[in-house]
């Protein structure tokens, strides 16, 4: 809010016919702001083409440039390797659009057993407390091998012995003990009184989790558990050691065809294409919460 | 006399090794403001809310209405908190949702009624304490004192049969103050049972019609506003209520 000016803004407000209800800026400090703006964006625009053009200079004109170039990123094993990799890599897309979800279900589901009172839950919250334990404890690629190799060898009746689903199963398991820490460490971080004030109106203790608690947990962890999804993404390249061809199988296999690693680099720009738009949104929906609630939560 | 909506009876509650309550009585009748004052940590806070159920007592009963014990082990104290509303000095609005939906949230899932029916009501008391156009902002764009309305809404749309009001005006700048006040006079003047702990003298003595002074976990002494603010028989209120003159 504006409040009315002293004596000389006022008579400056008058004789520049502003409204005023209008902020008032003095002219000369506006076009030295518009000179430092145009100034300051020609100076990074300057500097990132001389930074740019030395740099690739130097690797250019470094002796072993040629077979850098020729070993990483050849054109033609590129374009020859490219649609196969892309194929492959929808099966990558599939294992994280599936697991995704499971994660979810998986880590709130074990971070509301994890705060549960009664004493009858006890069995179940030592369950929950072990099963987190065990899987952050364990690297994911171990237990991508136990299950993916261990499973189907029981030959179980029933039990699928499709080693693509126990490696689905696997990243599950083993996110879900991240995400449940994530989703806890959010619970947590909603302050008591909101709890009591909920409460105080007589809303019964889950009805509090659902409308009061759980809503703003899961705010203040939407960045964290993003970050959770990218490392996902990522980690779907790990199920390639069971043998289903996706897309790091697949730049393996043709790389070893050709003698040329472009494959791997084409495999890693997959990778970052799908993670720089999940980053950015990130990024967006951080800021457009704090926009949104002002500085943060008031307790 | 009018009926007694609230008795408290010896009463005691320790955190720790500290005693807070030591064996406090108070009673509120139907329709009366009865206002707490004593210093901080005298227990105001705490026996407000024992009477709500958010604080369990150790010793001693609490009951509504000459029935209802608040403090007997198998009370539903849910069906406590639909009677008696509380107001809390931080305000405690839900910042994820707007100031409608903090306000219709317990009306819709306490009480059942209807959104309509909720959404309703929540502008009626909105527009009475001046607030109809917050109706859908979320509570970090308002300032203190409006945000403290709204809870005083919130707490007020849920029909209760005595409303405590704990030390609601202390976190507020002081020239946000007075619409608080104004609003605890407009529900005094519609005949609300209220139970309030402030510092605020001035308004204690206009408004309230009984005036307790709470000293080491008791009430030291009560009586009308003018027997206990302005000729108190006992010295620890003396020394008090002479902190906020000086």
């Amino acid at each position: 809010m504006t409040e009315p000016g002293s004596a000389p803004v006022a008579a400056a407000r008058a004789g520049s016919g502003v409204s005023a209800d209008m902020p008032y800026v003095d002219p000369a400090r506006v076009r030295y702001r518009q000179r430092k703006a145009w100034r300051d964006a020609a100076i990074g625009i300057i500097s990132l083409i001389v930074t740019a053009t030395v740099v690739t200079l130097i690797v250019v004109r470094t002796p072993g440039w040629s077979a850098v170039q020729e070993t990483f990123f050849s054109p033609e094993a590129f374009s020859e390797s490219f649609p196969g990799l892309l194929e492959a890599f929808w099966l990558n897309v599939r294992i994280f659009l599936i697991a995704e979800p499971l994660i979810l279900i998986v880590g709130l589901t074990v971070a509301l057993v994890r705060r549960l009172k009664s004493p009858i839950f006890l069995p179940l919250r030592i369950l929950a407390t072990v099963y987190v334990d065990v899987f952050r404890g364990v690297p994911t690629l171990l237990v991508i091998l136990l299950l993916g190799f261990g499973v189907p060898a029981l030959q179980l009746q029933g039990a699928p012995d499709e080693v693509l689903v126990w490696g689905v199963v696997a990243l599950v398991l083993s996110y879900g003990a991240y995400v449940a820490e994530v989703f806890r460490a959010g619970i947590d971080s909603v302050h008591p009184s909101q709890r009591m004030a909920a409460r105080s109106l007589g809303l019964s203790s889950w009805q509090t989790n659902r409308f009061v608690v759980l809503p703003q947990a899961v705010r203040n962890v939407t960045p964290p558990l993003l970050n959770d999804f990218i490392s996902l993404q990522k980690d779907t390249a790990l199920v390639s050691v069971l043998g289903p061809i996706e897309v790091l199988r697949q730049a393996q296999i043709d790389a070893s065809f050709t003698f040329n690693y472009t494959p791997y680099v084409a495999a890693a720009c997959l990778f970052i294409a799908l993670t720089i738009p999940m980053t950015r949104f990130t990024d967006w929906l951080q800021e457009r919460q704090r926009r949104q609630r002002g500085s943060g939560f008031a307790t | 006399m009018t009926t007694v909506s609230l008795s408290v009876e010896a009463v005691w509650k320790s955190f720790g090794s500290e005693s807070v309550l030591r064996g406090i009585d108070l009673n509120v009748h139907e329709h009366q403001v009865v206002v707490l004052i004593g210093a901080s940590g005298s227990g105001k806070s705490t026996l407000l809310k024992c009477i709500n159920g958010l604080e369990p007592v150790d010793a001693g009963r609490i009951l509504l209405d000459e029935g209802l014990d608040v403090t007997a082990f198998k009370t539903n104290l849910d069906a406590v908190r639909r009677r008696v509303g509380i107001v809390f000095q931080a305000y405690n609005l839900f910042p994820h949702m707007t100031v409608l939906d903090n306000i219709t949230l317990g009306q819709r899932k306490v009480l059942g009624r209807s959104r309509q029916e909720s959404e309703d009501r929540a502008r009626r008391l909105l527009a009475r304490f001046g607030l109809e156009e917050k109706a859908g902002e979320y509570p970090d764009r308002l300032s203190g004192g409006q945000q403290q309305r709204v809870a005083i809404v919130r707490a007020v749309a849920m029909s209760p049969e005595i409303l405590l009001f704990d030390e609601i005006t202390s976190a507020l700048d002081p020239l946000l103050v007075g619409e608080v006040l104004d609003a605890v006079r407009e529900l005094k003047e519609e005949g609300l049972t209220i139970v309030m702990a402030t510092h605020e003298m001035g308004f204690a003595r206009e408004a309230a019609d009984r005036v307790c002074f709470l000293d080491g976990g008791v009430v030291l002494e009560e009586g009308t506003p003018e027997q206990v603010l302005v000729a108190p028989h006992e010295q620890r209120t003396r020394e008090y209520l002479a902190r906020f003159l000086g």
